[in-house]
């Protein structure tokens, strides 16, 4: 497969995308109400306390969505694979886009449920989901 | 009803330059085309315009997306306005109306001259390849939340919605083909549509995947153009040769979050909030609408929009749609009668405008629908942008 578009690293972002290296899927919540805020921002918009910071989640999720893509959009880009939206399993309005690997396209599902893997790319690691299979 | 600022405006004049899948003529030519037919279609000269509005303004960025803003069109036309605006955060391609409707109101203009510009088949002829994606760039803001992900193109983000929503509701293939089968049977009446060959439920099963659920047919046609509309304060529009196309109502609300991953309701995208905030600012009703010019951006935008703006239930559209005969041009609601973008070219919404004054005026020609329609819906719309007009012809 052709290397992932990475994205800009900024200070809300970067612990949900670097944490992976310890294994670890960052989500930013609010250590007031305890709401997860998605996408990352310092604000808290249930209770409005700033006091919101990443917190690791146990990664796993539903499959909210998917797409499986066959055009070849660019070249190179030659098998079917799967666009997704997950929801983490803490809070169901926290939606994640990514692929589902490690799955036949053809096998991924409505409300599958998945598990996060991640994908070192250059100073950065790709949260990435798979079937949970135990 | 009547202290809602858009009661108090019109549409006046239209204007097209030709579509085409490779234009012979630069875009600021094409747009200067059809602003000129607008401005004459009105009976008005350049002089009289004072006002200029487009969506989403240039975009110098060789896609072909926006290739042409407010600044380059004024100074073509040497036009002196006391206002004007482009820019994409808005509600959908529609912003560039419901602006100029407020900057009517502010005394600021009286005609208004509303623009969208479209190079996409000659930008993606020479260097543009369709892609979101910039090869060895990082990529900021909310779409680097899908760029690590292959995520090329809109079509990609919107088939996770338009793939929901065919789990939820059920419809099947042969009934979401009917927009595009339907769509090509009146672009085949239009002398300016860009596909006329007829094409059966059988094509549109047989024809290439995209992204699950979207085939080709089911996506717009990338062309070179240009769409102009006249936008008046009603008491100018009076003097006018036209009947005026009165902007009955307009939908143009936030009261969502407007996020492609965050949406809460993701099959119905954006639409929903924006159609009941229409209808709220009118006395009429969907079933008095004659004619619908629905977004048609991907087919499944169509569908959906029948089900939001009330014309059939919610997951009602596969029942509503289903042989195409409702949605016909001789149907109780004929839809996209042009072609629409799937056909007829993608002028991003204005196409659709364009058809709708076409139809209210009575010049469709071989297409035109029957009854003398008065009445159209139309919309915009994709993932979390959305906006809706209900136009009213005297």
């Amino acid at each position: 497969m052709i290397a992932r578009t990475l994205p800009a690293i900024d200070r809300d972002n970067e612990a949900y995308w670097t944490w992976g290296r310890e294994g670890k899927l960052a989500i930013h919540r609010c250590a007031s109400c305890e709401y997860f805020v998605h996408p990352p921002v310092p604000f808290c918009p249930r209770c409005e306390s700033r006091d919101v910071a990443p917190q690791a989640v146990s990664g796993r999720g539903r499959v909210v969505t998917f797409t499986i893509n066959h055009k070849p959009w660019v070249p190179d880009l030659v098998d079917p694979y799967v666009l997704a939206l997950v929801a983490i399993a803490e809070q169901d309005d926290v939606r994640l886009a990514c692929n589902i690997v490690e799955c036949a396209p053809e096998a991924v599902d409505f409300d599958m449920e998945v598990e996060v893997v991640f994908e070192q790319a250059e100073d950065l690691w790709i949260p990435l989901f798979r079937p949970v299979t135990a | 009803m009547t202290r809602f600022a858009e009661k108090n405006t019109a549409i006046t004049g239209v204007g097209l330059s030709d579509v085409s899948r490779g234009a012979d003529k630069s875009a600021l030519a094409l747009t200067v085309d059809a602003a000129l037919e607008a401005i004459a279609d009105a009976g008005l000269t350049r002089a009289d315009i004072d006002g200029i509005a487009t969506w989403p303004g240039e975009r110098a960025d060789g896609s072909g997306f926006s290739p042409v803003g407010c600044a380059a069109l004024q100074d073509a036309l040497r036009l002196e306005v006391g206002w004007y605006g482009g820019g994409g955060e808005a509600p959908g391609q529609y912003g560039a109306v419901f602006n100029a409707i407020g900057a009517i109101a502010a005394g600021l203009c009286r005609n208004v001259l509303i623009f969208r510009t479209m190079y996409e088949a000659t930008a993606r002829k020479t260097a543009y390849a369709n892609s979101l994606l910039r090869e060895g760039q990082r990529q900021a803001g909310p779409f680097s939340w899908y760029a690590p992900y292959y995520t090329y193109a809109a079509a990609l983000q919107q088939a996770l919605f338009f793939n929901l929503y065919v789990h939820k509701s059920g419809i099947r293939p042969e009934q979401i083909g009917q927009i595009a089968v339907g769509q090509r049977r009146n672009a085949a009446l239009n002398p300016r549509a860009i596909y006329k060959a007829p094409i059966t439920i059988k094509d549109y099963l047989a024809s290439p995947l995209i992204a699950t659920p979207l085939r080709i047919y089911d996506c717009d046609v990338p062309i070179d153009g240009a769409a102009a509309i006249i936008v008046s304060r009603m008491d100018v529009a009076r003097t006018l040769r036209n009947p005026p196309i009165r902007i009955e109502a307009i939908g143009s609300s936030m009261r969502y979050r407007n996020s492609w991953t965050q949406l809460a309701e993701l099959d119905t995208q954006a639409q929903p909030k924006v159609a009941e905030m229409m209808w709220s600012r009118t006395d009429l009703k969907p079933a008095d609408v004659d004619i619908a010019q629905l977004y048609d951006g991907f087919s499944f935008h169509t569908i959906n929009w029948l089900e939001n703006f009330g014309f059939c239930e919610r997951y009602g559209a596969k029942d509503f749609i289903d042989g195409g005969q409702r949605i016909a041009l001789d149907g109780e609601l004929p839809v996209n009668t042009g072609g629409g973008a799937l056909s007829g070219g993608r002028l991003h919404a204005y196409g659709a405008v364009h058809e709708a004054c076409t139809q209210l005026w009575g010049r469709a020609g071989a297409r035109q629908v029957k009854g003398d329609p008065q009445i159209c819906a139309t919309s915009t719309s994709g993932g979390p942008l959305a906006g809706a007009m209900l136009l009213v012809r005297d």
